[in-house]
């Protein structure tokens, strides 16, 4: 069964699965690193379909959420089920990585990228075939990128970037896609293009978390958030959620909050953490 | 002037070196461009020089003749190529330390166990720095069929290689063995090394791997380009180096390895140009 059809643009079938039980379930996870606890006991549900903002400081463990919920990192403690499944052995979540974690010189056009998705379809010993490759450019084609097939990687524009990746998760047929902070350094046309983007996966059932910084943004842009600080601090509706109380236990002395006639208006300080900018 | 540049293939062991260089370096080529892209050269230098003991036992125990150096040479790759992978994975101490620490101690213990025979110095010079004149027939046939079997694998695996040397994370969510394949490409550059040795020898092997690679990453923009353009410079490498180490009379694993720095420098000082020639044009334009 194919997600793709013949037509310019990809038609869905998402999702495979029962639609009844959540994409994601995350029970009473732990994560700890040498003697420094990452993660502490998250529980949490996302919804078929569902935008997730993860919303937390520097250093709050949303990278590592990802990694183990796409099954790079085991959790200490706890659980993560797909669909009811264990992340391992499941190929249908993609992971988007941050910009600067990639190889940009590689020697790969933009085609290769996306084709590097079908990998783990096709299974060893094979080439791909004209139907993967027809695949390939129908991605390309989602995220506005048909014509830059041939182009060299290093020649795109951040946004650009971006959207290969998503083309990469469309090719590998994910139906949970992990977008860890796509959002930093791109300008707010790009930013713009991108949750156009975001627009027509959720349209086609496919659920979506994005780790990101920006309080405003996950509160316009995204179904529910998660405030996330190694615990969960919060999850629900953005203005739930970002309530004075939570967003001091999230970010300490890193937030500025001044209380207006229109609501609450949060200054994030990121001036002096010493470092910790560094998204390792 | 003709004469010039066919006299050398009148002598048999110039045309059996000439096809013996050609053949090793475009299988280092090959495997070295992932030695390149992912970072191994460290990875490289350390394996070839952690064989000496594997080479050093069949030398001790075949009295010089070849086929056992040969094999005794390709346990000690894969178990110091495994050893080395697992280094990695243990804790405290950082990988590259620990991998330079086994690597100098396994040098050393070669060096060692060559010692302990009379009048080694001779044998031990082949070993470090190859003896490309003196490949016979019979080693030029092993290079090919270990050549070919490791060209095999590199297609079969291409692009599985290609998503672990670009993205080890999408690799893992795509579920593909990822552990098994950093150990099989290991295996491959242990295999690759030890195919290699008599050509350029153990000290300059890391050299073979990366330079040529180097050289054509600096030129190319896909994966396959990429290889056939350094398959290309090995070659030439080797033929060039070939004539130097004739008519110069230098050793002729330090003539190859010096063509293919010259055409890396060359190519090097060519890229940095154009930039600079573009960025000019540029800042007229404007």
């Amino acid at each position: 069964m194919s997600i793709f059809k013949s037509s310019n643009y990809l038609i869905h079938q998402f999702p495979k699965h029962d639609v009844g039980t959540p994409t994601l379930k995350v029970a009473n996870l732990s994560f700890r690193f040498g003697s420094i606890d990452a993660l502490m006991n998250i529980t949490f549900e996302v919804n078929v379909g569902e935008r997730l903002a993860i919303v937390g400081p520097n250093g709050a463990g949303k990278s590592t959420l990802f990694k183990i919920i796409a099954g790079v990192l085991k959790p200490t403690q706890g659980s993560v089920q797909i669909y009811g499944y264990e992340p391992n052995g499941h190929i249908c979540i993609a992971y988007v990585p941050q910009r600067n974690q990639v190889d940009w010189s590689f020697p790969v056009n933009v085609a290769d990228v996306v084709m590097m998705g079908r990998v783990g379809k096709l299974g060893p010993l094979r080439w791909p075939s004209h139907k993967d490759w027809e695949i390939v450019h129908q991605s390309l084609k989602f995220v506005e990128m048909g014509d830059f097939s041939k182009r060299q990687i290093s020649e795109l524009s951040g946004g650009q970037q971006q959207r290969i990746f998503i083309a990469q998760s469309l090719a590998q047929e994910a139906e949970l896609i992990l977008m860890d902070e796509p959002l930093t350094g791109l300008d707010l046309n790009t930013q713009q293009d991108i949750f156009r983007i975001l627009e027509m996966l959720k349209e086609k059932n496919v659920t979506v978390m994005i780790a990101m910084h920006d309080l405003k943004i996950a509160s316009e842009r995204f179904d529910r958030v998660v405030l996330l600080n190694k615990r969960l601090i919060g999850i629900g509706l953005p203005q739930e959620v970002f309530i004075p109380e939570n967003l001091s236990v999230a970010y300490g002395n890193h937030l500025r909050m001044l209380t207006t006639k229109e609501g609450i208006l949060v200054f994030e300080d990121t001036c002096c953490e010493e470092g910790e900018h560094s998204h390792a | 002037m003709l004469d010039w540049f066919l006299l050398p293939w009148h002598y048999a062991f110039m045309v059996r070196a000439l096809i013996g260089a050609i053949l090793v370096g475009s299988l280092c080529a090959i495997v070295g461009t992932y030695v390149v892209l992912r970072g191994m050269a460290f990875f490289g230098d350390a394996l070839a020089h952690a064989i000496l003991p594997g080479v050093a036992i069949g030398y001790l125990l075949g009295d010089g003749a070849r086929q056992p150096l040969f094999w005794w040479a390709m346990l000690a790759a894969i178990i110091s190529s495994l050893g080395i992978g697992a280094i990695g994975k243990s804790v405290k101490i950082r990988e590259d330390t620990a991998i330079g620490i086994i690597f100098a101690g396994m040098f050393a213990l070669g060096i060692a166990l060559i010692s302990s025979v009379d009048n080694y110095t001779n044998d031990l010079a082949h070993f470090l720095f190859g003896d490309v004149l003196g490949i016979s027939a019979s080693d030029l046939g092993r290079i090919s069929i270990f050549g070919g079997l490791i060209i095999l694998v590199v297609i079969i695996f291409y692009k599985e290689f290609m998503v672990i040397s670009f993205d080890p994370i999408l690799a893992t969510t795509l579920r593909l063995p990822v552990k098994g394949l950093d150990y099989l490409l290991m295996v491959l550059i242990a295999i690759t090394i030890v195919v290699s040795l008599q050509t350029v020898g153990i000290a300059l092997m890391v050299a073979m791997l990366i330079t040529p690679a180097a050289t054509a990453y600096l030129l190319s923009r896909r994966l396959p380009v990429m290889m056939i353009i350094a398959c290309v410079i090995a070659s030439i490498s080797g033929v060039v180096g070939l004539y130097f180490s004739y008519y110069a009379n230098i050793a002729s694993g330090a003539a190859i390895v010096l063509s293919a720095t010259m055409i890396f420098l060359f190519v090097w000082g060519g890229t940095i140009l154009t930039k600079l020639i573009k960025e000019q044009r540029h800042s007229r334009i404007i």
